[in-house]
This record gives structure tokens, sequence and C-alpha cells, in this order.
């Protein structure tokens, strides 16, 4: 998640000491102005009575979380009960990105692994393999998936041509559709981590052990897996992150059942329901998911430095 | 390394031969190149249907330049070029500048906080930024519009600029530098003539990554775009939205093309940086 080093301690130079503060000055002008601001306002947004048609009214109000939470019946008047709609949303998007990650964890980890231990030269060349298809346009990739296993599409005819099925698999608009989805848009980020975790691991550890009759789970358990975990750890992490939020997969490989987060705030947005700020407020929930993610991935990483 | 040597030896139980391993990697290389590919070679097909198959053609390729929907893909594409262009110009400068405070003005007030804003893109989730953006144009009265894209999109460009540009800097010691102001260089002119030069290649990488994410952003350009103006995503994604046609197949493959070719650049740039660096 970090770019670089954790604060850029590692390099001591100085040689242009006394500049720092200006040097860093367009960040936050462009990150602060831009971004972080634009977040703390939204936050604002999330208390604000909607306007119809888009928009807000300047009045606080908590309308958008009670909505988020709380059902009061048609007419609002009704003992207050939990509304478990939209927290059924989130449930889904959890569930189906935690789907995702276990995917790309199962294919990943074996691919990272393989990549890892082929010698220096081909090394870089299946790396670069992997990443090539990162770099096409999500967009491009998600359609792709869907044209490939829509009803109609070339995998479902392949299939029934030669005999395997009679009839085509009803893939689309399905759970599993979005989950291909997510994890094909984001197996490149379990790999990497991953790979550089195994390529750090020096494999005469592992034959000291088995000098040392240690069979192979022991030495997977109790050699292998600690210098490796930060890896899946981070993988996950960086799988689990984009696919909560995701918009285009579940858009497009997904049905009505398959709602996420990220079409749930959009339609705030675009859609006819055009409610600012209950968009606002189920955006602040789903910042408020990831950051705590992303806050326990940070403690135990500092644990495990101590 | 260490455990090459013992590679001879090649131990029973070698870990680094783990059986099905190898197939699991041509498995995922299939997955993550099926797709492509499938779309790649229907975009030839000469029927007008997306199902069938009617023979070899470059039919909807000239559809793409000459068809009725040729005038908004074109529009659409410069749009996208000029903001991908722009934005990653941008986020080189300011990575560039970010990166020299990380690594070579040792430390100052704000240094943390600040290593911290050049990640927050990567963090906040992308309907997140998309939602606050929106909400922040609209409160300060920006028309939305090509404008307010770029600005968009340079703030989410700067962490990917930075990436390449600080790794880079951090494995050039600032020996040279210190060369040239012990024979009397300005800091400034250290910085311009030495150790610029030395960066082009990360400078490059990160000018190239920053310029993919930006022609790959659909999410936030949706929120920000504004009624009536396109970039290549969105009018994608608009057309698609009406069901996948040939002329999108053609698109979609010019598109991969263009992506393989920057990425082969970059990694050539990178490899040259690398060569260079160890002939040093």
């Amino acid at each position: 998640m970090a770019a670089g080093a954790p604060d850029g301690a590692s390099s001591k130079s100085d040689i242009y000491a006394g500049n720092g503060p200006r040097l860093m000055l367009p960040v936050w002008v462009f990150i602060g102005l831009f971004l972080l601001l634009p977040v703390a306002l939204m936050g604002v947004y999330s208390f604000l009575t909607k306007e119809f048609r888009g928009g807000v009214i300047w009045d606080f109000t908590l309308t958008a979380y009670d909505q988020f939470f709380l059902d009061r019946g048609l007419f609002g008047d009704d003992p207050a009960k939990i509304e478990w709609t939209y927290i059924g949303i989130f449930w889904r998007s959890i569930w189906q990105a935690g789907m995702a990650t276990i995917m790309c964890l199962l294919i990943g980890f074996p691919t990272a692994w393989f990549i890892a231990t082929r010698d220096a030269k081909t090394r870089s060349i299946w790396l670069f393999l992997i990443t090539i298809p990162y770099w096409v346009n999500l967009l491009i990739r998600t359609v792709s998936m869907k044209f490939l296993i829509r009803d109609t599409g070339p995998l479902n005819e392949f299939l029934m041509w030669s005999g395997v099925i009679n009839e085509p698999l009803g893939l689309i608009n399905t759970n599993f559709a979005v989950q291909l989805g997510l994890f094909y848009s984001y197996l490149p980020f379990m790999v990497l981590p991953i790979y550089a975790a195994v390529e750090r691991y020096d494999f005469s550890l592992s034959e000291a052990a088995a000098d040392l009759y240690a069979n192979v789970w022991t030495i997977l358990r109790l050699v292998i897996l600690p210098v490796v975990k930060p890896g899946i750890i981070a993988g996950c992490i960086l799988v689990f992150v984009p696919s909560l939020g995701a918009f285009l997969a579940p858009d497009l490989l997904g049905g009505a059942k398959t709602f996420m987060i990220g079409s749930l705030i959009e339609e705030q947005f675009k859609g006819n329901a055009g409610n600012w700020p209950f968009g606002a407020a189920a955006s602040m929930i789903l910042l408020s998911i990831v950051m705590a993610v992303l806050l326990i991935y940070a403690r135990s990483q500092t644990k495990g430095d101590k | 390394m260490a455990s090459k040597k013992y590679l001879l030896k090649a131990p029973k139980n070698d870990l680094r031969r783990l059986p099905g391993f190898t197939t699991v990697t041509l498995l995922c290389l299939f997955i993550l190149y099926a797709p492509l590919m499938v779309v790649a070679i229907y975009s030839f097909n000469a029927s007008t249907s997306i199902t069938n198959w009617g023979g070899w053609s470059l039919a909807w390729y000239g559809d793409v330049f000459f068809g009725p929907e040729a005038a908004k893909f074109q529009q659409a594409a410069i749009n996208s070029l000029i903001i991908a262009v722009c934005a990653a110009f941008a986020a080189t400068i300011i990575a560039t500048a970010a990166a020299v405070a990380m690594n070579r003005t040792g430390a100052f007030r704000g240094k943390t906080s600040g290593f911290m804003l050049i990640n927050l893109p990567l963090m906040v989730p992308e309907v997140v930024t998309a939602v606050a953006s929106l909400v922040f144009f609209s409160t300060i009265g920006f028309t939305t519009g090509l404008g307010t894209i770029l600005l968009a999109h340079i703030v989410f460009c700067i962490p990917f600029a930075y990436l390449p540009i600080s790794a880079r800097m951090q494995s050039v010691p600032d020996l040279y530098e210190q060369a040239a102001m012990d024979l009397y260089a300005t800091p400034l002119e250290a910085f311009k003539l030495v150790l610029l030069p030395i960066m082009m290649p990360g400078l490059m990488s990160g000018f190239l990554l920053a310029f993919i994410i930006s022609l790959d952003d659909f999410l936030i350009t949706n929120f920000v775009k504004g009624a009536g103006i396109e970039t290549l995503p969105t009018a994608v994604f608009g057309s698609v939205k009406q069901g996948i046609k040939p002329n999108i197949m053609a698109i979609s493959t010019l598109m991969l093309g263009v992506s393989v070719v920057f990425v082969s650049l970059s990694w050539l740039i990178g490899r040259a940086g690398q060569s260079q660096q160890e002939t040093k």
C-alpha cells in the first residue's frame, strides 16, 4: 500500500536540507486541497438534508445514517427496527471481496511460488507476463470477461460444441461471475507481494530443516510460513480493499441480486434515487471499514517488527 | 543467493519444485489472457453478430474510424489523451519534488504526514474519491468538465509517479551531487545538472505509469466529467451498457495494443536504467 520506504528514513541524505517543506508544497496543495478537504467535506455532506434531483440543503440532520441503519416504517413513525437492506449490501460486498481474495490466493500463491523459484532470467519474463494484463484498461478486461462468459459467448459455445454441457452454464449475473471479475481485476496484486516474499526466502534454510529430520509440513509451517506470511497478508489486503468498493465488475458481470457498495453509492449520484447525503454516508461507512482494515494491518506490521 | 550452490545437489522433496504449481501457473496465465485473446480474435469477425463467426475482416476497425460513431469515439480518445498527458506530466513534477524532499533533505517538520498524504490516494477507495471530488467541485462551484477531470487525475496519479521515482532516487547515492557542490555548484545546479540526468529512467517510468493509470480510470472520471464530455472509458462504458457491439471489441483491441506497447516500453526503460546503474 505504501510507496517506497515507510518514512523515507532509509535514505540519510540531507544534501538539499532546509528545502523539504517547500518541495512538499505541491503535494499539500494537490492532495490536501483536492482529496483530503473533499473527503472531509463529504463527511459534512453525510449530515445534511437531501435536495430532490441531487444536491443538498445546508440543514444538519442525522437522516442519512438513520435511513442506512434503521427502519421506521413507510411513514417514519413506527418504532425503529434495524434496516437490513443496506447492511445486507455491505455484508454481501464483504463476502464477495472475501471470496475473490480467496480465489486470488488459491491461484496466486502457487503462481508466485513457481515464478520466484525460477532462475533470474526466466523469472523476469514470467513476471512480465503476469503484469501485462494489469496494465490493460480495467473496463476493457471486465467487458472481455463479460463477452467470454455470457450465455451465448465463446465459453458456453465451446463447451456445448464439445459436448461437455447441453445448455449454457448461466454464469453471467451470478455472485460467481462478480467474484470471477474481481479475481480477474486484482490477481496481480496478490502475486507480486507473495513473489517478493518468496524471492527473499533462502531455500538452504528448508534444506537445513530437512537435514534435521523435519518433514515437509513442519518446514512449511515453521520455516517458510513466517517468512512468506507478510507477503500473503499484503496481497490479501491489496485484493480485498479495492474489491470491496469495486464498481465495474458487479455492474457489468452481476445483476440485481449481486448489488454491491460501489453500485449503491453510484446510484445516489447518478441514478433516479439521487440522495447525496445518503451516498455520502454510505461512502463514509465504506471509508471507515477500509481504514479499519488498513489500521489493523499497520498495527500488525509494527508489532511484527519488534 | 547462498542457496544457489545447493541447487546442484537437488535433494528429494525439493520445495522449489512443488507438484502441481506449474499447472496452476499455466492456468493462471490462461485465465488472464483468454478473455483478452477471445475479444481480440472476435474483433476481426466479418459478421454483424457478436456470437456467430463470419470469417476474418477488418470491417469493425473501419467502423471505428469511419463509422457513424467514429466522431464520438475520436473526440473521447482525444480527451483521454490530453488528460493523460497533462495529468502524468503534472504528477511527475509534483512527485519528483516530493521524492527529493523525502530522500534528500534530511528530517523536517511534516515529513511523516507528507508521506502519508502522498499515499492517501492509494488508501481511499476509488468510489469514495469519486464522491468526494464531485461534492467538492459542486460546493465550490467549479463547472464540471475537462478541468475537473484533470485535477482529479493529477491527484490519483501522484503516488503512482512517486513510486518508481522515489525508488530510483533511493538507489542513487548523493556522491555525485556532493562532488558537484564541492566544485561550487549551487544546490539547484547540482539537482538540475547532476541528479536529474541520472534520474531520467525513473522519471520516464513514473510518467508512463501515471499516464496508463490516468487512461485506465473510469469511476472517478464518470463522477466529475459533467454532461456531454466523454473520455474513452466512459464512452465505451456508455456503449457497453446497451450491449456489447462489434465496434467495441475493435476499440478494446486497439486499447489493448496501446497498453501492451506502453508496458513494454516502460519495462525496457526500467531495464536500461538498471543496466546503466550496474555499469556505474
